[in-house]
C-alpha cells in the first residue's frame, strides 16, 4: 500500500472546485458545505459570490449577524472593487459598520426596493424575512447555516431559487428560549438547524466538506477533529514547523509564565488551579486567566507562521480570552483593566464564534462548577473555544473536571425521530481534557 | 436559577417559610375560575379515574370511573365532564364587545382594520399541578378526533355528542398553556412558585401539598417539617394524610384501597349480569349500587383535600394586587379563546395531530415573543424581580446627578442631553449599548457614553422620546435628583419575520403539506394484548 504524500493545498483546491461546479453548473436547488474551523469558509463564500455574479446571476446572501454581512461586504469589495454590492440593513441607529461608506460601490439602504438590479445584494437573516420580492433571485448564499433556526430558513427560503449553504456543523446550535419539545422529532422542526430540515427534506442534495484547516495548527488539528469531528475529519494545512511562538523575555517561574512556554512548545497549556466549588465568576481563575494574558503581553511574544518569513509581534489584538458566560467576562475584563489591560478581546463562545487569534486564553466552562449541565456541556461550546487559535490555546481551569464529568453523565431525555448529536459533549470534552492533562501547569495562587 | 432566587431560597430554608418572589401578582386570576382535580389509573395511560371539578368552592361536581377500563363508563364520564366544562365555557363565549384588528385584505394584499367580535372575558380552567395540564392534553387529543354517531352514522363505535367539541376545547387550552405568561389553563403549583420562593428544591415544588407548607405553615412549625410531613405522612391504615395532587395516584391507595374496590365492583356487576330473576337482580343491583358507591367515596376521599388546597393556594394568591400588565396579556388570553370559538363555530375541523412547518414556526416564534415580554413585564410591574434584573448586571437603578443639554449634529439638530445617574449597580454595559427607562408607560432609549468616578457613575445619552422640537418636551428628560431606573433589556418586542402561508411552504420545508392523509394506525403485535 503506498501512501501519498498530503498536500493540503491541492485537496483543499479540489474540494473548492467540486463546490463551485456544483453550484454553478449543478441541477440540484441546493449545495450543502460543511466547514471545519478556519477552512477558508469566508473565502469559499466570497469566490462563488464572485463567480455567480460574474455568471450574470442575480445573488443574495443571508448571513446570520450584522457584523457577518459587514464582514462580507469589505471582502467582496477588496476582492472585486468594481462589484456593484448592496448592503441591506435595519432601521435602527448604526445599523452597519462606517467602514462601508468608504466603499464607493457598496450601496446601502434599509429598502429592499432600493438595491434591485445590483449584483450581489447581502443581509442579515432577519431582516430578509421582512423582505417581499415577485420574482425570486435566481441563486443565494446562506452563511453559517448550521447556526441559523429552521424557522429563519422558512422565512427567507421564498426569496431564492437555489442555495449554497455554507456553515460549521460543529459550532453551537441554535437554540430557543422557550421549550420546544413538542416538535422535536419533526422534520421541519422550527428550533433545529436549517441545515437538519433543508437536508431532512433533500436528502440527494450534494454534501461537500473542506477538508483542510488553514487556521488551526498542527498541534490542534488532530485533536479538534476527533473529539469534534470524528466522522469528518480534517488535516491542518501546516505542518509543525510553520509556526513558532517565541518570546523575548525568559519565564520567571510563576504558573503562568511556565503554562505560556508548554503552550508555546506544544501549542496547548493547561493551567491548573486547585479543585474547589466556586462562583461562577471564580476570583481566583479570574485573576489566573488576567496574569496570563499580562504575561502573554509582557514578554514580546513573536509569531512566526507561513504567512511571512519575519516574526510578527503578538500584539493585544492577537490574543482573545473566552468564557462561557457573560459575567464570567465581564469578570475577566474588569481583572483585566486592574492589570492595565484593555484591547485585549473578552467574550463568551457564542460571540467568538467565527473569529481568529494568535493565541487565545480560555476559562474552562466546567472549572469550578459542582454540577455538568447540558448548557455547560455542549459540544460547540468546547468546540468553539478550543479552534479559535493560530499558534496556542491556554486553558485555565480547576482540578477535577475529569470526576465531575463522571458524575454527571449525559441525561438529556433521547427524542424519537431525531438524530442524536455525535459526539456528545460528555464524551468531546473527556477527549480534550485527557489531550490537556498532558500540558498541564499545577498552579497554587 | 438567577442569583436573586438562589439567596431567596436560602433564606426560606434559614427562616422556615417561603420567601415572596414577587410583590404583585403576575398572572390574572378569574372571578369565577373552573377548577379540575383529575385523578388517572395506573397502568394504562389516559383512563380517568375520576375529578372533582367545578366553580363552587364548597359544591364540587364528583364524576368517578367505577372501572376505568370499560369504555362505556369511560365516555359517561367524560360526557358528564363536558356537561359541566361546555356551559361554564359557553357563558363567556356568549358576551362579547366590539374590536379592531389588522387583517390583510385577500384582494389587495394592503393591512386594513376590521372590525370583529372579542369575547368579554375568558373562562380560566385551574388544575393543581403541571401533570394535570399534560392530562387534559392527552384527554384532549384522545378525545377530539372521535366521530359521534351524528357526524357518520357508520362509526363502530359513536362517542357521545359533545366529546368531540370537549377535546377541541382541552387541547386548545393545553396549548395554549404552553405561551408564557397565559393563564387560560394555569397550575397551582406554578402560579406559587412563581410569586413565592421556598426552601426546597424546583422539583420539591410541585409537590402541592409541600409548596403550600412552605408558604403558609401550620402554627409552630417549621415550612421544613410540614412540607416533610405533607410529603410522609400516612394514617393506621399506611394512606398519605396528603394525597398528591394527582393525575397519578399513590401506590398504597392503589393497592391497599381501590383494587380490591374495584374487583368487589366487578364481581357485582358479574353477579347482576347472571342474575335469573327480578327479585335476584333487586338485591344484587343494591350490591353494585353499594360497591360503586364505595369507589366513589375513595375518590372523593383523594381529591377533596387536593381541592381544598388549590383553593387555599388561590387564597394566597388573590391577597396579591395585580401588576399593571396582567390585563395587557389577559387581552391576548383573551383573543385566543375567541378565535377558537369563531374556528369552532365556523365548523373547522379539529386540530391536527401535527402543526406543519408554518405553523409550527409561528408558534415557535410567538412563544419567543411572549417569553421576553413576559420578563420585561414582569420586571416594570414588580421591583423585587426587577431588583433580580438589577443584580445580574441587567439593570441598574439610581439617582440623576447631573444633566447637561447637547445636541445631534446635522442640519436639524435634536436634543441628545446627557445624564449621569449614580448607581450602586454593578450592569454589564458594552460600548455604546442602549438602555430603556419607562416613561410614562412608553419606553424611552438611552445610549451608554461612559463610566465616570470608578463605575459609580454612569453617563447615558438620552436618544428619543424628547418630542420633535429643538428643546425638550417638559418632562421627557430626567432632572437632577430624580430617581431613575434603565434596563439593558427592550421593553417591547418587535413583529417576527412574515411567514409563508402552508400552502406556500417552499422546498426546503417540504413543500406544501397537502391533503392531510389519515396515517394507518401501528400494526398490532404481540406484546400489544397483555
Amino acid at each position: 500500500m503506498t501512501t501519498q504524500a498530503f498536500d493540503p493545498g491541492a485537496e483543499a483546491a479540489r474540494a473548492t472546485g467540486a463546490i463551485l461546479h456544483d453550484t454553478l453548473h449543478g441541477s440540484a436547488r441546493g449545495v450543502v458545505v460543511d466547514s471545519p474551523p478556519g477552512a477558508g469558509k469566508s473565502t469559499l463564500v466570497v469566490r462563488a459570490a464572485l463567480e455567480l455574479a460574474d455568471a450574470g446571476r442575480p445573488l443574495m446572501v443571508v448571513a446570520q449577524t450584522n457584523a457577518q454581512v459587514d464582514d462580507l461586504v469589505v471582502r467582496l469589495a477588496e476582492k472585486s472593487p468594481d462589484l456593484p454590492v448592496g448592503r441591506l440593513h435595519s432601521s435602527d441607529a448604526d445599523p452597519y459598520d462606517k467602514a462601508l461608506d468608504d466603499l464607493p460601490n457598496v450601496r446601502k439602504s434599509a429598502k429592499a426596493g432600493d438595491l434591485t438590479g445590483l449584483a450581489v445584494v447581502i443581509s442579515t437573516a432577519a431582516k430578509w424575512g421582512h423582505v417581499k420580492v415577485d420574482e425570486p433571485w435566481r441563486h443565494a448564499i446562506v452563511d453559517e447555516a448550521y447556526q441559523m433556526r429552521s424557522d429563519a430558513l422558512l422565512a427567507v427560503a421564498g426569496l431564492f431559487e437555489r442555495a449554497l449553504f455554507v456553515g460549521d456543523p460543529g459550532q453551537l446550535d441554535p437554540f430557543a428560549i422557550v421549550g420546544s419539545e413538542q416538535w422535536a422529532g419533526l422534520s421541519y422542526d422550527p428550533s433545529s438547524s436549517a441545515v437538519t430540515t433543508l437536508l431532512a427534506h433533500n436528502p440527494e442534495l450534494p454534501q461537500h466538506r473542506l477538508p483542510v484547516s488553514w487556521r488551526l495548527p498542527a498541534s490542534a488539528a488532530p485533536l479538534v477533529s476527533d473529539a469534534f469531528y470524528p466522522y469528518t475529519p480534517f488535516r491542518s494545512g501546516t505542518g509543525h514547523d510553520d509556526r513558532r511562538l517565541a518570546f523575548a523575555v525568559p519565564a520567571d517561574g510563576s504558573g503562568a509564565d511556565r503554562v505560556i512556554d508548554e503552550a508555546a512548545e506544544s501549542g496547548w497549556g493547561l493551567l491548573e488551579l486547585p479543585a474547589r466549588h466556586t462562583p461562577r465568576t471564580d476570583p481566583e481563575a479570574v485573576r489566573a486567566v488576567a496574569a496570563v494574558v499580562r504575561r502573554l503581553l509582557d514578554r514580546g511574544g513573536a509569531a512566526t507562521s507561513e504567512r511571512s518569513p519575519d516574526p510578527t509581534p503578538l500584539t493585544a489584538d492577537r490574543i482573545a480570552v473566552g468564557t462561557a458566560h457573560r459575567d464570567q467576562a465581564a469578570a475577566v475584563r474588569a481583572a483585566l483593566t486592574e492589570l492595565g489591560v484593555t484591547e485585549v478581546t473578552v467574550d463568551t463562545a457564542n460571540r467568538l464564534q467565527g473569529r481568529e487569534y494568535d493565541v487565545t486564553v480560555v476559562l474552562h466552562p466546567l472549572s469550578g462548577r459542582p454540577d455538568a449541565t447540558a448548557f455547560h456541556l455542549e459540544t460547540g461550546r468546547l468546540c468553539v473555544l478550543a479552534s479559535r487559535h493560530r499558534h496556542a490555546c491556554i486553558v485555565v481551569c480547576r482540578e477535577g473536571v475529569a470526576d465531575l464529568l463522571d458524575d454527571y453523565p449525559s441525561t438529556e431525555p433521547v427524542q424519537l425521530g431525531t438524530l442524536v448529536k455525535f459526539p456528545d459533549g460528555w464524551e468531546a470534552n473527556h477527549a480534550v481534557l485527557a489531550h490537556l492533562a498532558e500540558h498541564r501547569v499545577p498552579h497554587r495562587p | 436559577m438567577s442569583l436573586i432566587s438562589t439567596l431567596a431560597r436560602l433564606e426560606a430554608v434559614s427562616s422556615g417559610r417561603a420567601q415572596p418572589a414577587a410583590t404583585v401578582r403576575h398572572r390574572r386570576l378569574s372571578d369565577r375560575p373552573l377548577v379540575l382535580v383529575p385523578l388517572t389509573t395506573a397502568g394504562e395511560a389516559g383512563a380517568p379515574l375520576g375529578a372533582l371539578v367545578g366553580t363552587d368552592r364548597d359544591a364540587p361536581h364528583l364524576l368517578v370511573v367505577a372501572q376505568p377500563r370499560d369504555r362505556d363508563l369511560r365516555f359517561a364520564f367524560l360526557s358528564e365532564l363536558a356537561d359541566v366544562v361546555l356551559p361554564y365555557l359557553d357563558g363567556y363565549a356568549e358576551s362579547v364587545e366590539a374590536a379592531e384588528r389588522t387583517e390583510t385584505d385577500p384582494e389587495t394584499g394592503k393591512r386594513v382594520k376590521v372590525e370583529v367580535e372579542l369575547c368579554a372575558d375568558a373562562p380560566q380552567l385551574i388544575v393543581p399541578s403541571r401533570a394535570g395540564v399534560e392530562f387534559l392534553r392527552l384527554l384532549g387529543r384522545s378525545m377530539r378526533f372521535r366521530r359521534t354517531a351524528e357526524q357518520d352514522p357508520e362509526t363502530p363505535y359513536p362517542a357521545p355528542p359533545r366529546l368531540p367539541l370537549l377535546g377541541r376545547w382541552l387541547t386548545h387550552f393545553a396549548e395554549r398553556a404552553r405561551v408564557p405568561g397565559a393563564s387560560l389553563l394555569p397550575a397551582v403549583t406554578d402560579l406559587l412558585a412563581r410569586h413565592w420562593a421556598s426552601g426546597q428544591s424546583t422539583l420539591e415544588d410541585q409537590h402541592l401539598g409541600a409548596l403550600l407548607a412552605w408558604i403558609d405553615p401550620p402554627e409552630g412549625v417549621t415550612g421544613a417539617e410540614a412540607a416533610l410531613r405533607a410529603e410522609l405522612d400516612r394514617d393506621a391504615e399506611g394512606q398519605l394524610l396528603c394525597p398528591p395532587a394527582g393525575p397519578a395516584t399513590d401506590p398504597a391507595f392503589d393497592n391497599r384501597l381501590l383494587a380490591p374496590a374495584i374487583e368487589r365492583y366487578d364481581r357485582a356487576r358479574t353477579a347482576l349480569a347472571a342474575a335469573e330473576d327480578g327479585l335476584e337482580a333487586d338485591d344484587r343491583l343494591g350490591a353494585l349500587t353499594a360497591a360503586e358507591r364505595e369507589i366513589r367515596a375513595l375518590v372523593e376521599s383523594r381529591t377533596r383535600p387536593t381541592w381544598d388546597a388549590v383553593w387555599r393556594g388561590l387564597d394566597l394568591l388573590r391577597a396579591l394586587p395585580e401588576g399593571a400588565h396582567v390585563e395587557e396579556r389577559w387581552t391576548r388570553d383573551r383573543w385566543s379563546f375567541t378565535a377558537h370559538r369563531d374556528r369552532v363555530l365556523a365548523g373547522e375541523p379539529p386540530q391536527p395531530r401535527r402543526d406543519d412547518a408554518v405553523t409550527a414556526a409561528n408558534k415557535l416564534a410567538a412563544r419567543e415573543r411572549e417569553q421576553a415580554r413576559l420578563e420585561a413585564q414582569e420586571a416594570l410591574d414588580d421591583p423585587l424581580v426587577m431588583a433580580g434584573r438589577r443584580l445580574s448586571g441587567e439593570a441598574f437603578a439610581g439617582e440623576v446627578t447631573d444633566v447637561v443639554m447637547a445636541y445631534s449634529e446635522g442640519k436639524r439638530p435634536s436634543p441628545r442631553p446627557l445624564v449621569t445617574v449614580r448607581t450602586d449597580d454593578r450592569p454589564y454595559l458594552g460600548e455604546r449599548a442602549r438602555v430603556y427607562r419607562s416613561l410614562g408607560g412608553r419606553p424611552q432609549a438611552a445610549e451608554f457614553v461612559g463610566y465616570e468616578d470608578e463605575g459609580a457613575l454612569v453617563v447615558l445619552r438620552i436618544v428619543d422620546k424628547m418630542g420633535r422640537g429643538k428643546e425638550p418636551e417638559v418632562g421627557s428628560v430626567p432632572e437632577k435628583g430624580d430617581p431613575v431606573c434603565f434596563t439593558l433589556f427592550e421593553h417591547e418586542q418587535r413583529g417576527g419575520a412574515k411567514l409563508p402561508d402552508p400552502e406556500d411552504t417552499p422546498w426546503t420545508h417540504g413543500g406544501p403539506p397537502g391533503e392531510a392523509a389519515a396515517p394507518e394506525p401501528d400494526p398490532v403485535t404481540a406484546e400489544d394484548l397483555l
